[in-house]
């Protein structure tokens, strides 16, 4: 019966193009950038057989394991603060606002679409501490305290980014466990509320294990998006202090541009991407065994 | 908090019922005050920074380092800053148009006809394919960048917007093929089949049923995509070697140390009118845009 839908022409024709275009521009420069790991030197220089040269460098980089510790920190600093934030504003939504949330959820949600470009320059004027005043400074100032210069210490521009980070996606986040509770029956919750549960007693055996799901869902999203973050901590700090707040995605991106050496920055990117697949590979594993045993 | 919402319900539909005792909505209001405390201090955080862009963008540059942070912009009709900014911010403007515009078209063509021979088509390898693409979009942008720069450059496109179009086209279709057999899987076969017996070629079946019937899915799939690849920052900043071909994200970022000194005004206009654009389309289709960034991401 299937055979009139198995016509090999008219696949190549409505396939092809597409991965075509998806091959030569992906698959192949992937594989390609593999190669470039052996050697040394940018497209103006030409380039020149390195050997392991790119691998040892990478063992004895100083500058690796900072970047790389980075990454890990930054990508679960800020998972756990979207994945937090944004399950607190769903509880908001269901319990409290209910149907009447629709615009408050819309305006939380705005923030999501925005450029991370004109978000981060936003932030780095809101937190100013010179020559203009910012708002958060301001404040400090007006309760007595003396202003603080967000983006010369670690620390602080840490903050300020996971900040920004947070302020901007927790709306996607909300709604996406939004969607999620709401899933969750009526009346299994009201037979809770009947039987006795309390509010923490209701959300602990209830709604989180109900909705764990989605939770794990939003996790692995937002892991997969914040161990790949480039935009938001190159426009807000480049970097720095010093090299403070540089990641992978940023060192990779130095190396190869500003220093021009693209076979060690293939290197670092091959670490990236290995770095992505273990941990994709271990929270798949790790969720498997939950539905495994629920 | 929560409890105390659970146990309202049966209040909330006694509420049909005539007068309720006042005293009894008082408490109501009471045990919700720190509900109402919370949305209220949400609205603030997410709205501020926003309206504070905003005043700023009519603020004087003398304002901005001598007056407080908050006041209000001495003059709401000074579009001095906004004139001064357009004059950079309409290159940049175009230039993302010219890169997004044309790859948005090739993305949703490409990526709808591929979904639907992998999904509705019926032949072998269309998993291991579909996992192919699924590949795509887990592969860091800087996985592809360097000998792409090598291939641009080799190829005299660097200084042009073609890099752009194309690596836009391809990181935009792993997602959107991915999608759209999503949504391909929830057609029953036998219309295409139906078509197909009735002597519609495959390739009429596609053109005439499959990609219509998808009208409203391709729509969202392109708005969710035009978000990513007007944001974008990665491909546009390595891709582009000089002003005349800089998108909106990288001019935005270049605008701040043009003149050595912040042009606070000027800058802040410039960030608005990159927010104001976000904001009409968000106006009108905030629903669509809400339920596909969701949808990306429970099957991305």
């Amino acid at each position: 019966m299937h055979s009139v839908l198995g016509d090999r022409r008219s696949v190549a024709i409505l396939l092809g193009p597409a991965l075509l275009v998806y091959s030569l521009v992906m698959l192949v420069p992937m594989l390609w950038s593999l190669g470039y790991t052996f050697f040394t030197g940018s497209v103006i220089t030409g380039f020149t057989w390195a050997g392991g040269a790119n691998f040892s460098r990478l063992l004895e980089d100083p500058a690796l394991p900072e970047a790389l510790w980075f990454t890990v920190e930054y990508a679960l600093v800020i998972t756990a603060g979207q994945v937090v934030v944004g399950y607190l504003l769903a509880l908001l939504y269901v319990f409290f606002l209910r149907r009447a949330g629709s615009i408050v959820r819309t305006l939380v949600f705005f923030p999501v679409i925005l450029p991370t470009v004109a978000v981060a320059l936003l932030f780095q004027k809101f937190f100013e501490y010179a020559p203009q005043t910012g708002p958060v400074n301001a404040m400090i100032e007006a309760f007595g305290g003396s202003g603080v210069d967000w983006f010369a210490t670690p620390g602080n521009a840490f903050l300020v980014v996971a900040l920004m980070d947070i302020w901007r996606s927790m709306g996607f986040y909300a709604v996406l466990l939004y969607a999620g509770l709401l899933d969750i029956p009526d009346e299994m919750m009201e037979a809770a509320a009947i039987d006795g549960a309390g509010t923490w007693r209701l959300i602990r055996s209830i709604v989180v294990p109900l909705s764990l799901p989605v939770l794990v869902s939003s996790l692995v999203f937002s892991i997969n998006g914040t161990l790949k973050a480039f935009d938001s901590i190159y426009a807000l700090t480049g970097g720095g202090p010093g090299s403070a707040t540089t990641p992978l995605t940023l060192y990779m991106y130095q190396t190869s541009f500003a220093y021009g050496d693209y076979g060690y920055g293939s290197t670092i990117a091959l670490t990236l991407t290995v770095l992505c697949l273990l941990v994709t590979v271990f929270i798949f594993r790790g969720t498997r065994r939950d539905t495994g045993l629920g | 908090m929560t409890m105390a919402i659970l146990t309202d319900r049966p209040a909330t539909s006694r509420h049909t019922a005539p007068a309720p005792k006042p005293r009894r909505n008082h408490a109501r209001t009471l045990r919700r005050l720190p509900g109402y405390l919370c949305v209220a201090l949400l609205l603030v955080v997410v709205t501020y920074p926003l309206l504070w862009l905003f005043l700023g963008s009519f603020k004087t540059q003398d304002e901005f380092l001598n007056g407080s942070t908050t006041a209000l912009p001495d003059s709401f009709t000074n579009f001095g800053n906004y004139s001064q900014a357009w004059s950079s911010v309409a290159t940049y403007l175009q230039n993302s148009l010219l890169t997004v515009v044309p790859a948005l078209a090739l993305i949703i063509v490409l990526g709808t006809a591929a979904g639907f021979a992998l999904e509705v088509l019926v032949w072998k390898g269309r998993q291991t394919t579909l996992l192919l693409f699924l590949a795509g979009i887990m592969i860091p942008g800087q996985m592809i960048l360097l000998p792409l720069f090598t291939v641009y450059f080799e190829l005299h496109l660097t200084g042009t917007l073609w890099p752009l179009v194309i690596t836009y086209t391809a990181t935009g279709l792993p997602l959107t093929v991915f999608m759209m057999a999503t949504y391909f899987r929830a057609v029953p076969k036998q219309v295409f089949e139906a078509a197909t017996m009735d002597g519609a070629s495959i390739i009429r079946s596609f053109v005439s049923i499959g990609f219509p019937m998808m009208r409203n899915a391709i729509l969202t799939i392109a708005l969710v995509q035009f978000f990513f690849l007007w944001n974008d920052l990665l491909i546009a900043l390595t891709f582009t070697t000089d002003d005349a071909q800089r998108t909106v994200q990288v001019g935005l970022l270049n605008f701040t140390g043009r003149f050595g000194v912040v042009e606070y005004g000027p800058t802040f206009a410039a960030i608005c009118i990159n927010v104001l654009l976000i904001l009409a389309i968000y106006v009108f289709l905030n629903q669509r845009v809400m339920r596909g960034l969701a949808a990306g991401a429970v099957k991305g």
